[in-house]
């Protein structure tokens, strides 16, 4: 594990500051090809202009919750933070139809491929903040803190 | 692929660059991206130069032509595409009737879902149908989600070096294959290890060698919020800013995206398996299921063609119009 949450969503503000600063060489968006909705051949790509309204550190805005269940729900974890006792199993459960997994970054835990319904749990024995994702869709970003 | 190239740029070679070449080189640095969308087709180029007649010499033996494809997601099952097989089925026939021979075809990902055994077997077995010298690949977080990419590297990693990356020469153009995927992290990420590939890689090169750089997950930030970008790509890039000809060509994002920045333009190309939404279009980059009959129209292949002394790559985006799922 080489970045921390902080560091990591550090680099995505730096990626994002990138993005805005070379915004202006976008070349126009290809419609064609995609799903637009609209026909125009020139329309610009929803979005490319407008990264500082991104929420890269979702998960961190989230309060955190004292629970020991985490649904998979629409693609994204929830709670986004939980906080627990060391010695406490947590368990997620995959409600989505598309398939999960729940990995640690730096890690100590790693669930197979959770199918729809499936479960994964881990134990904490140690204190501390534990950021994992899902290694499928690494979009997914999730946080486990452990209290003594 | 073990091209020698002892003339990296045809006839007027390396250090043959005249002052109007130069200059031509000049004119199109930072110049915006034109795609134009013509019978099913996105052909790009760079604004301000005539439009690369890829049509006009189909039979140049010097010419440099590959296909790109992407995405495959074999094992995907979802309302997005119920036929992911047969769409991908669909792509390798269109390769094979693309009217000539590609020198190569390159796979820039997720060709599996899940990464299965079953699946790697099936993706390798179906693109031995692809008519074209030689097929590449390199791996998407998809290929990986359950080994570190062991299993990817045991079907594909053969010459490869560190998790998979690698280099080849071809008709004058510098191929570089990069692994962005494994990093266990929102973003793509290159690592020290392969940085230091890309330095030695290209430090013996002309500056006049064309480069194309192939990775899954973008080496621009073309919307970090969802993961699509690479974190450490500026320094991969800095390695190339001497070069007069970069282009990235990227999977991952499932939709067709192009940028020019400086000497480097970026192309993302789609998919033979479902769209993603457009950048900041919903809350995640999530599978979209398309009214009946407009998946075709989502989806497709990308064929390049680079002529020596033209210093552009043609770049031409054609969908899977015609397909349906079974």
């Amino acid at each position: 594990m080489r970045l921390s949450r902080t560091k990591l969503v550090l680099t995505a503000v730096g990626a994002i500051a990138a993005a805005a600063i070379t915004a202006g060489c976008s070349g126009p968006a290809a419609a064609g090809a995609t799903p637009a909705p609209t026909a125009a051949g020139e329309q610009p790509m929803p979005g490319m202009s407008m990264p500082q309204g991104g929420s890269g550190a979702a998960p961190a805005q989230d309060a955190p919750v004292a629970t020991n269940t985490v649904a998979i729900q629409n693609f994204a974890f929830s709670p986004a933070i939980v906080t627990v006792k060391a010695g406490t199993t947590i368990t997620w459960t995959n409600q989505d139809q598309d398939p999960h997994t729940v990995t640690a970054m730096s890690g100590p835990f790693h669930s197979p491929t959770l199918i729809t319904g499936k479960s994964f749990q881990y134990t904490f024995t140690t204190p501390g903040h534990y950021d994992y994702l899902c290694t499928i869709h690494p979009f997914m970003t999730a946080t486990v803190v452990v209290t003594p | 692929m073990s091209t020698p190239s002892p003339t990296q740029d045809g006839p007027d070679g390396p250090a043959g660059m005249s002052r109007r070449q130069l200059l031509r080189h000049t004119a199109w640095f930072g110049a915006a991206v034109v795609l134009t969308v013509t019978g099913g087709e996105v052909i790009s180029h760079l604004g301000g130069g005539p439009a690369p007649a890829v049509a006009a010499a189909p039979q140049d033996p010097h010419a440099l032509r590959f296909v790109q494809i992407s995405d495959s997601h074999l094992g995907f099952h979802g309302p997005a595409n119920t036929d992911v097989t047969g769409a991908f089925d669909h792509a390798i026939d269109q390769v094979n009737n693309l009217g000539f021979r590609p020198d190569f075809v390159m796979h820039t990902g997720d060709l599996t879902h899940l990464s299965t055994p079953a699946q790697f077997d099936q993706v390798r077995q179906m693109m031995r149908g692809l008519r074209t010298g030689q097929v590449f690949t390199v791996p998407g977080e998809h290929d990986s989600v359950d080994d570190h990419g062991q299993k990817y590297r045991a079907t594909f990693g053969a010459g490869t070096h560190g998790d998979g990356w690698y280099s080849f020469d071809v008709k004058g153009v510098h191929v570089i294959a990069l692994v962005n995927t494994l990093a266990l992290e929102k973003l793509g990420h290159l690592g020290a290890d392969q940085l230091d590939f890309v330095r030695k890689d290209v430090a013996g090169l002309s500056s006049d060698t064309p480069i194309v750089v192939f990775s899954h997950i973008p080496l621009f930030a073309m919307y970090p919020t969802w993961g699509w970008g690479t974190d450490d790509a500026t320094q991969a890039l800095s390695y190339l800013r001497r070069f007069a000809s970069v282009t990235c060509l990227n999977g991952h994002v499932h939709q067709l995206f192009s940028k020019t920045d400086g000497n480097v333009t970026f192309y993302s190309a789609t998919t033979t398996a479902y769209p993603l939404p457009h950048p900041g279009q919903g809350p995640a980059p999530i599978p979209v299921t398309l009214p009946a009959g407009q998946l075709g129209a989502a989806l497709g292949i990308r064929d390049v063609t680079y002529r020596p002394g033209q210093h552009s790559l043609a770049i031409r985006d054609r969908k899977l119009n015609d397909w349906r799922p079974a």
